[in-house]
């Protein structure tokens, strides 16, 4: 590392200020105020509020709907994140080869990415809406009924599509350019040492691959957890029956929705010290990861 | 074990030719090096013999059978890459023990070839250490390594000691030509550097622009080049070539400044020739035995290299630019007019096409 010498002892503090000031404009203060309101017991007009320490959090562990809403980030996100990795993969070594047209089949497969989550939600709704949408009307001649309105696992299933499908291209362009790195001729080392297709991607390709497909898990988990919240909202509002109720949406409802600021305050603080442990898992492999 | 046989092979990407047909048997055990300037197509050849590139037409064979349609794998071949290729998520022992995996080669059997190939290589104490871990010269032995476990029919080897420095260059060149003469493997070896080519060949095959244009041992080829090209590319510095105009009758050759170089013993072809003149068959003195022709050269630069100094120079009269490596170090300065001279027995005479004439 280059160390820089200043001469002027306010030049740093000049040159660093504006990104502390947005930090802690824009984060340290807001997330302050979270944890600070998560203590606090608050009227639901907002006229008055009472310090009641770890109050909030005991209800919460105690309610089941919480437990409950838990256990459908954790289906969702797992789910968002394997499905959208192993679907980006495919994609990208299909693509990775020279075929006719790859480079507009590489452009449009990146395209739904500029797609904004809100919108992604909106035209799955389109899409998929029971009484008008196109694919419900042809599930229907195959014999499924599909309303995501008033089934729980169909709203799910939707939701789990419509986010994969906005992260897919993120993740492919990242293992595009990851299997684009690994140099041609270990794959040919390979062929002529008798590896057949499968075992080359198997053996060399995916090893080679996985500190690209670990970055991307990580990625993909914040993404599930935080990033899909447009698309619930635009989609099922976390309903029917609170099926596809995140933890991330629950946050918004309670608070929003329920004036259960404090309970929705300690929710949020819960959330901040997930996102701090996935980060640390993050930067902790980024910093051991292998550099071949 | 096995020959090597091309026939007419050829490669064309869409209509672009750039193989046009080469002719080439290799016997078994022979070491033959395709050598020529990058472009000349002596990789994508090489390519086409290990299965990696689609042979457009014409026909390779390994060992007696025809393989343009058989898979890399089902060639019994092996191949060290310019940049090694080793597999970095492997021990140096994996990278070996790989192709024979593959193989369902029985794990006793791996353990004794590849501890054998690490002894033959030094390479034994290094058998668990990542590539990243090795130096450049120990990676080419790993590299190396796994080409000799497999047993392979054929050898191929792709500039593989272009990425290491001069020293080492020369170090690992004369243990590849040990080890193949240990092995006893047939061997086809790339190299742009004529050097590797002279060295390590049993024959050399010199390519230009996808064409094989001279196939000889290395003397052959340095002796009697069968091109100009040939001529300008091995050998170093480079052949000089000097412009001639023939005279019919007298069959004298004169340079392009009036003054008359030697006559030929054949007839005369009715056109203006090309003498070649090696810049090692340039001296100081006229060479005792025989005739030698004296050239007046306009001396502008010396490279003292030790061992031996190199003239280059204008030729006075015709101008024509001329070198001349002279054994020792000589205080010759840049400036100076020199007579040196030739024995016209070395003179190598090319039409104007750059073929080599028919004489002699």
């Amino acid at each position: 590392m280059k160390r820089a010498i200043f001469n002027d002892r306010l030049l740093p503090y000049l040159l660093l200020g504006p990104q502390l000031i947005v930090t802690l404009v824009f984060f340290i203060w807001p997330s302050g105020e979270a944890i600070w309101q998560s203590m606090l017991l608050e009227d639901a007009f907002g006229g008055s509020s009472r310090f009641v320490w770890f109050r909030n959090f005991e209800r919460l562990f105690d309610d089941e709907g919480y437990w409950a809403s838990f256990e459908t980030t954790a289906i969702f996100s797992i789910a968002v994140a394997t499905i959208g990795l192993a679907l980006a993969l495919l994609l990208a070594t299909t693509a990775d080869r020279s075929l006719r047209g790859a480079g507009a089949y590489r452009s449009l497969l990146i395209w739904p990415y500029a797609v904004a989550p809100a919108v992604a939600g909106v035209l799955w709704g389109f899409l998929f809406n029971p009484g008008a949408g196109l694919l419900p009307y042809y599930l229907n001649l195959m014999g499924v009924a599909w309303n995501h309105q008033i089934n729980g696992n169909q709203a799910l299933l939707l939701v789990i599509a419509a986010a994969c499908w906005n992260q897919v291209s993120y993740n492919f362009v990242f293992f595009l350019a990851g299997l684009q790195s690994i140099p041609r001729a270990l794959i040919e080392a390979a062929a002529i040492d008798g590896a057949g297709p499968g075992r080359r991607f198997w053996s060399i390709v995916f090893p080679l691959l996985a500190p690209t497909g670990f970055f991307l898990l990580v990625v993909n988990i914040i993404y599930a957890f935080f990033g899909t919240f447009g698309i619930i909202d635009a989609l099922t509002k976390g309903g029917p029956a609170r099926s596809t109720e995140i933890l991330v949406y629950k946050v918004y409802s309670d608070g929003f929705r329920g004036q259960d600021f404090g309970g929705s305050a300690a929710q949020s603080a819960i959330l901040m010290g997930i996102v701090v442990v996935l980060t640390v898992v993050q930067f902790r492999f980024i910093e051991r990861r292998i550099h071949y | 074990m096995a020959t090597l046989q091309l026939k007419d092979v050829r490669k064309s990407y869409g209509s672009l030719e750039v193989i046009h047909g080469v002719n080439l048997e290799i016997a078994d055990g022979e070491l033959v090096v395709l050598v020529g300037p990058s472009g000349c197509g002596k990789s994508t050849l090489l390519r086409m013999i290990a299965g990696l590139e689609r042979v457009s037409a014409g026909t390779v064979a390994i060992g007696g059978k025809v393989v343009n349609e058989r898979e890399p794998k089902d060639r019994d071949i092996a191949m060290v890459f310019q940049n090694y290729a080793l597999y970095p998520h492997m021990t140096v022992f994996d990278n070996m023990a790989y192709g024979l995996r593959n193989r369902r080669t029985p794990r006793e059997e791996i353990e004794v070839r590849v501890r054998d190939a690490a002894r033959i290589l030094e390479l034994d104490e290094y058998l668990e250490r990542t590539p990243r871990q090795l130096s450049g010269g120990q990676r080419q032995r790993v590299a190396m390594g796994r080409a000799i476990v497999r047993k392979p029919a054929v050898f191929l080897f792709d500039e593989p000691l272009s990425n290491l420095d001069a020293k080492l260059r020369v170090h690992m060149r004369v243990e590849i030509r040990r080890l193949q003469q240990a092995l006893r493997t047939t061997s086809v070896y790339v190299t742009h550097d004529q050097v590797e080519a002279m060295t390590l060949a049993d024959r050399l095959v010199v390519m230009n622009k996808g064409v094989a244009e001279q196939v000889g041992s290395p003397v052959e080829v340095y002796e009697r080049p069968a091109t100009t090209f040939v001529a300008s590319f091995i050998g170093s510095p480079a052949m000089n070539f000097l412009p001639v105009s023939v005279n019919g009758e007298s069959r004298t050759l004169t340079l392009r400044g009036g003054q008359p170089l030697t006559s030929l013993d054949s007839p005369s072809p009715a056109q203006d020739i090309i003498v070649g003149i090696r810049p090692e068959d340039i001296h100081l003195q006229p060479n005792g035995q025989g005739e030698a022709v004296r050239l007046v050269v306009g001396i502008d630069l010396v490279e003292v290299l030790g061992a031996d100094s190199v003239l280059h120079g204008r030729l006075v009269g015709s101008e024509d630019r001329i070198m001349a490596r002279l054994p020792g170090i000589h205080r010759i300065r840049a400036g100076e007019s020199l007579p040196l001279f030739v024995a016209p027995d070395r003179f190598h005479y090319f039409l104007q096409s750059g073929r080599r004439m028919a004489q002699q």
